[in-house]
Parts: structure tokens; C-alpha cells; sequence
């Protein structure tokens, strides 16, 4: 069941568009934002919210790489793997972040505190190599760095 | 030196202010292009000052929003296209979270030209700062009456809207683009029918770049003979270019169009870092083909990069240095357009994924010689015309000119069964 406020936040962005199913991806990352990912039953409710069959719903769900399918920990750190990010030294960043956390790319930590995944070019090359965890950016990392910034995200 | 598109933005300071834009002459253009100027007009003085798509394809502003058919009783729409994806590109986020009222100044008088009534940004999700600014720069703009109904008191309308996108490269490509935005897969669609006859919902639409759209207001103040003379070479304008990679100052700079590449290279990012040599470069991001030393003094400006056997794109530069191997290197990039595919089109769904196999193994010391011909043959499959969109061939760009400039380096792979940069 999409809760009002949910359905409420969809509805606004029905608005935008001429026909709701136009909707489908803003609906997606609302559901997402209140309950951390999409599950299936989720996908359904969104179909009969925007009139939409569940596969079409499904189909579109699967297609995006920032809509979870799967549950995610409270945060998601994005490690960004672009060129530029490899040539300066993102590789070194994920091998730290991964020993500390005890996680690779696709996993989450038993305490569910961070999923770690992989991120195409962040637009962010000439401050490389940058991260986002949830919504905010971050560059120029070092290990050190890493750390402290690890840190704030309980 | 005039920087028009930069000139107000300061990364350390937030964004100007409405007021404070409209007292540095902002907002101007749309004025004029609303109050003394007719749509057609306006189409054809961008026609005119010959701006050429800044999104990397280079195609001409003005003859774009011409092919848009001028009856008034269908919906229209402008969208633009901010899903900077391209990798090691970062030019439109520099122009969004530096001065978001310049490109809407831009994007009201592009809508007015080809009469749209709706406008979308189409953002990419990770721009959050940029989003966060673009939506405090809309507010404001209606609740100053410059976007809404009855723009200042012109009759003209305006709704514009931001949908934050939800990842996929293929999404800064046009057509997929408007797939997205009708809730769907960003699938690229079959052409003809073009977008300015049938696009978003199926009706007119254009689809314009930030940088683009961001230059609309300057050359309706100044003309198209200010905009030509800004530039070196006979396309008119400025650019945003960037360098990243192991250079002193990697960033970005709006310059003439026609300054060098060693210009850019040397003097605005200071030079390769002490300790690194130069082995080549992608000019305008990863699809496009590498350029050597050979190519230095070449002009950044779409023909004559495309003229030495590449493409400007976006303008800015990846650098390969000595110290990152050519392999690795290319097994990033072909990675990323493999994962980025939309799987549509057989050459790039099945072809791409052969060849980060192929690269993989001879980054590993598992190549064969014949992998080579493998990988040119690659290449000729995603070659343009065989495929909906420009995916698989720009994947094939630094793919055909990395096999042919670095070729002793794939062979010295092979024959020493390992990575020579590895130890």
C-alpha cells in the first residue's frame, strides 16, 4: 500500500505531465525515498496508482541503475569508477573503504550501517576522485580523508 | 578576454540572486527577445550567429529549432538536456550550480522561439547542488512573472519543470532522453521522425544542451557578429574546456573556440604533473577518438578535431599519462558503455560486452594476437548506421584509435603474457 503522503507526492508530480504513467520514474524514486528501495509489492501498488500494468512498471524499474530492487543499508556510498576517477587512484579508495567496511561493490554491512556500489563518471574529474554517500558529494579523496567522512554516517 | 558564460559565476560563492543577475544585466535578452523581437526573428538570429550544439554533436542551435513546425494549435516543448554523463566531463554542472538564472533567461527565449508552452530540465540525479539551485532560481523567476502566465505582460506562457532522472547514460541521448521523461525505458527511439516534428509525448519538441541554451540570452543582447568575434576559428563562441588526469591544475575554462590544445593543455592546466609524461589524450570525453602529441597544436572547435580523426565532443580532455596503462585505460572506458548499453541494438549489446572480455584477458596476460583483429572488427560492426544512436560508435572511438596508437603496447601485453605497467 503507497501511503497519502506517498500517493500525495506522486499525485504532485502527475501534474508535470500530460498522463500519469508519465510519471512512473518520479514515482519510483518517491517510493524509494520513504522506504529505502522498490520491492515487488511496491512496483504493483505504483502500477495500480498510475494506471499502468505491473511489468511495465517492472520493466522501467530495472532499467534505472539508482532504483534499488534490492534492500540497501541505511547508506549508500557511491564510489565513482569513471576514467578520470581511475586514473587517479579510485581503485586505491575502494580497496581501503573495502577492508575497513569488510564489503565489496554490491554488498551491504551485517549491521546494515553501508552498501557500497559502483558509480559512473560523477561529472567531478578535475576535483578525482569523488564519492557521494546518499545525497552528498564528495572529492579529492584520500584515505585519511575517507575516514573522517566515513565516520559522520551512523 | 570576454567570458559571457562564466563571467558571474564564483564555485566559492553561492549562485547570484535574481535581483542580483538582473542588476548585472541579466535577464535582459529576454526583454528584448519578448518585447521587440517575433519568434521567427529569434530562430533566425541564433541561425545566424551559427551556435553549434555544445552537448558534443555539434549540430547547428538555430537550424534545429527551424525544423519545428510554426502552427500554433499543437503543444510544444522545450527540454533541456542536462544529464551530463560523459565521462570526464563536467562542464554543464560548473554552468547549473554556478548560475542557474542564465540558463532559464535562456530557456524562456528559446521556448518563446519555438512557441513552446511547457519546458522541461532534464537533470541527472547526482547534480544535487545544482538541483537545489535551479529550483530556488525557477521559484523566483515566478514569482518575478518571467515564468508562468502572461511573461511580463508579453501574452507569452511558460511552465517550466525539473524531473531529477534516475541514472542510465543513454538518457543524455536525445531520443531516450524523451522516453524518460514519458516515465519509460530510455530507449533511443527510430529517426526520422526527428524530435522537432515528433518528440516528447509526440508532439514538437527541441532538446538543447545547458551550454547551449545558456548562450540564447547574450546573443540576443549582443547579435550574431559579437558572438562570431568571440571565437578564433569561424564557429562562433566561447567554450568550456577541461582537463583532468594527472596534470598540475586540472579544470575548467571558458575559452575562445580555436585555442589549442597545448594552450589548454600547457597553460591553463599547468602541464603534465612533475614526474608523468604525456601519451595522449580524449578531447571531448570518452567517446571520442584519442589525439597524440602529434595533435597539439590542433584547435579545439568541431571541424578541425573532427578534421585530425576525431570529435571536439564535449571539450573537455582526459589525459593518458605514462604511468596508466593504455589497456587498463581503454578496459575502463568499454566497461562503462558495456554496463551503459540500453541492450537494444545487437552491435552494442552483444558487441560490447566481447570486447571488455577481450581487453580484460590481455590486461590480465591472457591475450592472443588474433584478440586484436577481434577488436577491430569490433569496431567496424559498431561502426555509424548500424546501431539506433551514437552509443556503440562513440564506444568505438577511443576503441579504433587506442588499437592503432598504443598498438605496441597491446602486443607487448600479449607477447609478455602481463600488464607492463603492473609489477
Amino acid at each position: 500500500m503507497l501511503s497519502e503522503e506517498e500517493k500525495k507526492e506522486i499525485q504532485k508530480e502527475i501534474g508535470q505531465y500530460p498522463y500519469p504513467s508519465a510519471a512512473c520514474i518520479d514515482a519510483l524514486k518517491i517510493v524509494q525515498h520513504h522506504r529505502g528501495w522498490v520491492s515487488n509489492d511496491s512496483v504493483k501498488d505504483i502500477a495500480q496508482f498510475l494506471n499502468m500494468s505491473n511489468e511495465e512498471v517492472e520493466g522501467v524499474a530495472t532499467f534505472y541503475s539508482r532504483i534499488y530492487r534490492k534492500p540497501v543499508g541505511r547508506n549508500v556510498i557511491l564510489l565513482c569508477d569513471g576514467i578520470s576517477c581511475m586514473i587517479m587512484g579510485y581503485e586505491s579508495i575502494y580497496e581501503h573503504i573495502s577492508k575497513k567496511l569488510g564489503i565489496r561493490f554490491g554488498q551491504t554491512t551485517a549491521d546494515n550501517r553501508f552498501t557500497i556500489l559502483p558509480i559512473s563518471c560523477l561529472g567531478d574529474c578535475d576535483h578525482a576522485p569523488s564519492m557521494m554517500i546518499n545525497n552528498d558529494h564528495f572529492n579529492q579523496l584520500t584515505v585519511e580523508k575517507v575516514d573522517t567522512i566515513l565516520d559522520n554516517y551512523k | 578576454m570576454e567570458r559571457p558564460l562564466t563571467q558571474h559565476i564564483d564555485p566559492k560563492k553561492a549562485p547570484l540572486t535574481l535581483k542580483e543577475y538582473q542588476q548585472a544585466g541579466g535577464y535582459a535578452g529576454v526583454q528584448k527577445a519578448l518585447k521587440e523581437m517575433t519568434p521567427a526573428e529569434v530562430t533566425n538570429l541564433v541561425k545566424t550567429s551559427n551556435l553549434l550544439g555544445r552537448g558534443g554533436a555539434g549540430f547547428p542551435t538555430g537550424v534545429k529549432w527551424s525544423l519545428v513546425p510554426t502552427e500554433h494549435d499543437t503543444p510544444k516543448y522545450l527540454v533541456c538536456n542536462a544529464d551530463e554523463m560523459e565521462p570526464g566531463t563536467f562542464k554543464d554542472r560548473y554552468l547549473l550550480e554556478g548560475n542557474p538564472h542564465q540558463l532559464i533567461a535562456g530557456m524562456i527565449i528559446a521556448a518563446y522561439a519555438i512557441q513552446a508552452q511547457t519546458a522541461y530540465i532534464f537533470l541527472r540525479w547526482a547534480y544535487k547542488k545544482a538541483e537545489f539551485e535551479l529550483r530556488k532560481a525557477i521559484d523566483e523567476a515566478y514569482a518575478a512573472g518571467l515564468l508562468g502566465k502572461n511573461i511580463l505582460g508579453t501574452g507569452f506562457n511558460l511552465e517550466l519543470n525539473v524531473h531529477s532522472s534516475a541514472g542510465r547514460y543513454i538518457c543524455g541521448e536525445e531520443t531516450a532522453l524523451l522516453n524518460s521523461l514519458e516515465g519509460k525505458r530510455a530507449i533511443p527511439r527510430s529517426k526520422p521522425p526527428f524530435p522537432a516534428i515528433s518528440g516528447l509525448f509526440g508532439k514538437p519538441t527541441v532538446v538543447n544542451n545547458v551550454e547551449t541554451l545558456c548562450w540564447i540570452s547574450h546573443i540576443v543582447e549582443n547579435g550574431a557578429d559579437w558572438f562570431k568575434s568571440l571565437s578564433l576559428t569561424e564557429t562562433g563562441g566561447t567554450k568550456l574546456f577541461g582537463v583532468s588526469g594527472k596534470v598540475k591544475k586540472p579544470g575548467l575554462w571558458e575559452l575562445p573556440l580555436g585555442t589549442t590544445i597545448r594552450e589548454i593543455l600547457e597553460e591553463h592546466a599547468g602541464g603534465m604533473l612533475d614526474g608523468y609524461g604525456f601519451r595522449g589524450l580524449l578531447p571531448g570525453g570518452a567517446s571520442t577518438d584519442f589525439l597524440i602529441e602529434e595533435h597539439l597544436d590542433v584547435k579545439m572547435d568541431f571541424g578541425t578535431v573532427a578534421a585530425v580523426g576525431s570529435r571536439m565532443g564535449t571539450g573537455t580532455m582526459i589525459i593518458l599519462d605514462d604511468k596508466t596503462c593504455p589497456v587498463a585505460f581503454l578496459h575502463n572506458i568499454e566497461k562503462f558503455f558495456a554496463l551503459e548499453s540500453c541492450g537494444f541494438c545487437t552491435p552494442c549489446r552483444e558487441g560490447l560486452p566481447w570486447v571488455v572480455k577481450i581487453l580484460e584477458a590481455i590486461e590480465n596476460g591472457n591475450g592472443r594476437m588474433e584478440h586484436l583483429d577481434i577488436l577491430k572488427q569490433q569496431t567496424r560492426y559498431m561502426a555509424p548506421g548500424n546501431t539506433f544512436c551514437a552509443h556503440a560508435p562513440g564506444a568505438a572511438e577511443p576503441l579504433q584509435s587506442g588499437l592503432n596508437y598504443f598498438h605496441d603496447d597491446f602486443v607487448s601485453h600479449i607477447n609478455g603474457k602481463k600488464c607492463p605497467w603492473k609489477s
